[in-house]
């Protein structure tokens, strides 16, 4: 087990202070929570994000790990190599130290434009976990909906006008996809729940094989919110059942957490300006349709881990 | 000819101000970083408009606001809290919304800085070096 809070105070910084991601920002959170959960070496692969532009802005970095910048698309791909590459020299002698492989993007590279070599490295069975924070939209571009991105939420490319009203499309259920390459291990989590998280995460790191976490990542600007409301509104996707706490190891469901009360969704959308417009009296159905949504989608889970 | 003058400091090994920055002759070739983790040196705690202010001898040192804040503005010793890293804090306010016993409270910085009795503080602008708080908790 990863530990208790004073246990975890001694693990090293691997994401040290200094970088620029914005005040509030749950990626640096979520990213801090995870590393805590390894002991030996990681060696990092980050698709082009926030959390990649902001933390190697040059003459710096902010990674204290192995770690590299790889396109969108390819960074399955790319730590896929390295893995391989390790495996090949440790077999030859040349490297006896244990390593761990990570690779880190968010919903847009993960979710749109690295799913096909994500999948290809799932598939060809490399040992590193793939790290999804999911804010929901193309944040560091500058709110384009992707296809993480909620039905009725407000993006710059999913605007709220007289035609639409927000994204008419439903999000895409990523982490199912990745279930179905039948790894060892597939999570989703939240750093709210920060026990959770580094429980899921060691024992992602730990499973011989590929592991997955797809992991809630509230973004100040892109969800339009006050910045010290990121953790309350991770803790709320959870509590509202959005963003369920489950795992999937070896094929088994497994829910983690279940909401004393399953809170009704508007409760986590009211502080969200992104989601503003679903209040108002003509968009009801958006508002309705979405929390059938989740609804539907928990029951489902509820069955999937014979719970229901 | 003015910049041959002054041997630079190699290239990233601290903060820089504008006219310290590095010639394109002390970059190193490929323009590699050669300090793992020397983002540690830039100032962040310039962006905050308000600073978190711990009343230390409430704090039942839960560790909550350590473990939710993204900066690593929080300094631990001990498995205790200490102090807030005001060189990085970014006033985001995650710690005061989560302190369990509500002993953070959020105090413009201006004010703030005028006051001279900052707790927590390293220096009257409430800035540590950099040196002191790399090693984090």
């Amino acid at each position: 087990m990863a530990g208790n809070l004073k246990q975890l105070s001694h693990k090293p910084e691997r994401l040290v202070s200094g970088h620029r991601m914005c005040a509030g920002c749950a990626a640096p959170v979520l990213v801090k929570q995870i590393l805590y959960a390894v002991d030996v070496p990681v060696v990092i692969a980050n698709a082009t994000c926030c959390l990649e532009v902001t933390t190697s802005v040059y003459p710096y970095s902010n990674w204290k790990c192995s770690w590299i910048h790889s396109a969108f698309e390819n960074t399955s791909a790319t730590i896929g190599g390295v893995e391989a590459a390790y495996r090949a020299m440790k077999k030859r002698g040349e490297i006896e130290e244990d390593v761990r492989f990570m690779a880190i993007g968010g919903d847009g590279g993960t979710f749109d434009i690295g799913l096909q070599s994500l999948s290809g490295a799932l598939e060809r069975g490399h040992r590193f976990v793939y790290v999804c924070y999911d804010n929901e939209a193309y944040m560091n571009t500058g709110i384009q909906r992707s296809s993480a991105t909620p039905l009725g939420a407000w993006t710059t490319t999913s605007p709220v006008g007289t035609a639409i009203a927000g994204k008419t499309r439903p999000r895409k259920d990523l982490t199912k996809i990745v279930a179905a390459h039948h790894i060892p291990y597939v999570a989703q989590a939240s750093p709210s729940n920060w026990k959770d998280l580094t429980t899921k995460a060691e024992k992602a790191f730990n499973v011989d094989g590929p592991a997955f976490l797809n992991v809630i990542s509230p973004c100040v600007p892109g969800w339009k919110y006050e910045p010290e409301l990121t953790i309350k509104l991770a803790k709320m996707a959870v509590d509202t059942c959005y963003w369920p706490l489950y795992e999937i190891e070896n094929g088994q469901y497994k829910v983690n957490y279940k909401p004393k009360e399953k809170k009704p969704l508007v409760e986590w959308l009211k502080p969200q300006g992104r989601f503003k417009h679903l209040l108002a009296p003509e968009n009801k159905h958006l508002l309705d349709e979405l929390q059938s949504q989740v609804d539907r989608e928990w029951e489902e889970l509820l069955k999937n881990a014979g719970e229901s | 000819m003015k910049a041959k003058q002054k041997a630079a400091p190699p290239a990233a090994t601290k903060a820089l101000a504008p006219q310290e920055k590095p010639g394109w002759t002390d970059i190193p070739i490929g323009a590699v970083v050669v300090e793992a983790g020397n983002g540690v040196n830039y100032q962040t705690g310039d962006w905050r408009s308000e600073r978190p202010v711990v009343d230390v001898d409430k704090c039942i040192h839960c560790l909550f606001c350590w473990v939710f804040c993204p900066d690593n503005a929080v300094v631990l010793h001990n498995e205790k809290f200490k102090s807030i890293n005001y060189y990085h804090c970014k006033g985001c306010g995650i710690c005061s919304a989560e302190c369990p016993v509500k002993v953070i409270t959020m105090v413009e910085e201006a004010k703030a800085q005028s006051n001279a009795n900052d707790s927590g503080a390293a220096d009257g602008d409430g800035n540590l070096s950099p040196k002191a708080v790399g090693k984090g908790g």
